[in-house]
């Protein structure tokens, strides 16, 4: 049979649309459903006071902020970090055997199964340095669980700097230090942040690393210092939906709500602070 | 040649991995001469002049044998690369401004090397730019991005920012080959104005820009240097017979 190139092109273009369609559709009926069966329960008290009878009622203050302690903590450790290390692993290493297997090693890691991270933050943070269950041990693990993703998008935001501008740089006698602060990391700036934020708004929503490291079950007060323990979100909406008995729908698609508008937010944040790097730098 | 050379090089080879591309060079290159380097491609040309501000370094599979000396200092030896490099200029084929604005791409090695005065890099901007006529054109919009010129601006733009950082030697890589004769014209008449002030070598794939520019010219053929001579004497009564092939345009 003859073949119809109009005939394919529709065909592609159907087969195309559709697969979006469906990636698109099943997010948006998630977010639809959340907010259908959660906007109820978001008050003023459920944001900002403690919780009560058993967490059947009150609010969930200490989970959001023991989850934004958490993400402040895995920022601090994890981004300078993870930059640093991506500018050392494309800019300065040398390309051997040793590099390879470095950077094969940090992509796997990203594959990593998180509750790994949860077992070795309790060995090493928890048991070994004795930091206990607290905020410390459970932002050093999702540092580690969000490590490998910043090192890995940062390192391709500093590839995709066109190799022209280094050697410009060099050409006019800058140094190598010079030649990455002034010409390829402005650059890849917009990349890195991208990277930083998938990070940090994956560590925000994890649950097995911070069971064993941080997460409180039931805890109404607020933490005094980082070897304090937290109540967590994502924890938390973990306990009300299977741990504790009757709690309210409302209350629990209340708290997903909040942990989505919370991530959802970050990104917003991030997109918007890309957008205007975008807009001082082109090439 | 009775006065000291500016460059002297001897018995320089170069590899990249395997691959000879330079063979048992030896050039001397007098102050303020313009040298002119033909051959077809992958002659060696751009190696050769990438070895003078050591821009091969680059590439991890480079490895050199031989002596570069500049003012008589062998510029393997110890010292430093930037300042080699601040001292030996060089212009690529392709215009490379970088995503700053046209005034940031003037000062970025002037800032590179420390001076902050927002008067002096003024200054510097105003001095380059007018040396390298692009000062009239662009006067109006130094703060537009270095991108948005036209091609021949860019280049213009270039030899500006090399010039920026007052280099004694300027290394020009096939600078016009993506510009309009116009463009061409405006940059080699640059390069005539040059000769006060700089020894500069120009690797061209236009034997009749090489013929136009220099007093002297070489020429390259798989990493060979067949001869070198007065630019003159080259192109009409060349001692080899492979430089008269390729300059009749027999090949390459």
């Amino acid at each position: 049979m003859k073949r119809n190139p109009y005939r394919t092109q529709k065909i592609a273009f159907a087969i195309l649309f559709t697969s979006t369609v469906l990636i698109v559709l099943p997010v948006g009926f998630i977010i639809f459903f959340i907010i259908q069966n959660g906007w109820k329960a978001i008050s003023w008290e459920f944001l900002t006071a403690m919780p009560k009878m058993g967490m059947r009622a009150g609010g969930i203050f200490p989970a959001i902020l023991g989850t934004l302690y958490l993400v402040f903590g895995t920022m601090i450790f994890s981004i300078p970090l993870g930059i640093l290390s991506a500018i050392y692993l494309t800019e300065y290493a040398k390309d051997n055997g040793l590099t390879r297997l470095v950077k094969l090693a940090i992509i796997n890691l990203a594959g990593v199964p998180s509750v790994v991270y949860g077992l070795f933050g309790l060995g090493v943070f928890v048991l070994f340095l004795k930091f206990g269950a607290s905020i410390l041990a459970g932002s050093l693990t999702l540092s580690i669980m969000v490590l490998p993703i910043i090192i890995t998008t940062s390192k391709e935001a500093l590839d995709s700097v066109p190799q022209s501008f280094r050697e410009v740089s060099l050409s006019l006698g800058a140094t190598k230090w010079q030649t990455i602060r002034y010409s390829v990391l402005p650059h890849a700036l917009p990349g890195i942040l991208t990277g930083v934020i998938l990070g940090i708004s994956r560590a925000a929503g994890e649950t097995a690393p911070i069971l064993f490291t941080v997460a409180a079950f039931y805890l109404p007060k607020l933490p005094n210092s980082i070897f304090d323990q937290v109540m967590a979100l994502p924890y938390h909406l973990y306990v009300i939906s299977t741990q504790v008995p009757n709690v309210k729908i409302e209350t629990r698609y209340g708290t997903a709500l909040v942990l989505l508008m919370l991530v959802l937010t970050m990104n917003l944040v991030a997109i918007i602070v890309r957008s205007r790097f975008r807009k001082m730098k082109k090439w | 040649m009775v006065e000291k050379a500016k460059i002297n090089i001897a018995d320089l080879n170069v590899w990249f991995d395997l691959t000879h591309a330079l063979k048992n060079i030896h050039v001397e290159i007098p102050n303020k001469e313009i040298l002119s380097i033909i051959g077809p491609s992958n002659s060696g040309k751009s190696s050769f002049l990438r070895c003078l501000n050591r821009m091969n370094e680059l590439s991890p599979k480079f490895r050199k044998h031989g002596i570069i000396a500049i003012d008589g200092v062998d510029i393997y030896g110890a010292i430093d690369v930037g300042r080699l490099r601040k001292k030996v200029g060089m212009v690529f084929a392709l215009p490379m401004p970088l995503p700053i604005s046209i005034f940031e791409n003037v000062v970025y090695g002037a800032r590179c090397h420390g001076i902050k005065d927002k008067l002096k890099l003024e200054e510097i901007v105003e001095r380059s730019l007018k040396a390298a006529y692009l000062w009239d054109e662009v006067k109006d919009r130094l703060n537009s991005p270095g991108m948005k010129l036209s091609g021949g601006q860019q280049q213009r733009l270039c030899i500006a920012r090399t010039l920026a950082v007052d280099p004694d030697i300027i290394l020009y890589d096939e600078p016009c080959s993506g510009l309009d004769p116009i463009s061409t014209a405006k940059i080699e008449e640059a390069m005539y104005k040059f000769k006060e002030f700089y020894t500069q070598i120009l690797v061209t794939n236009n034997t009749k820009q090489a013929a136009r520019v220099g007093d002297r010219t070489a020429f390259f053929l798989m990493g060979e240097l067949i001869e070198i001579d007065r630019t003159e004497k080259i192109f009409t009564s060349p001692r080899d017979k492979r430089t008269n092939d390729y300059i009749s345009g027999r090949f390459g």
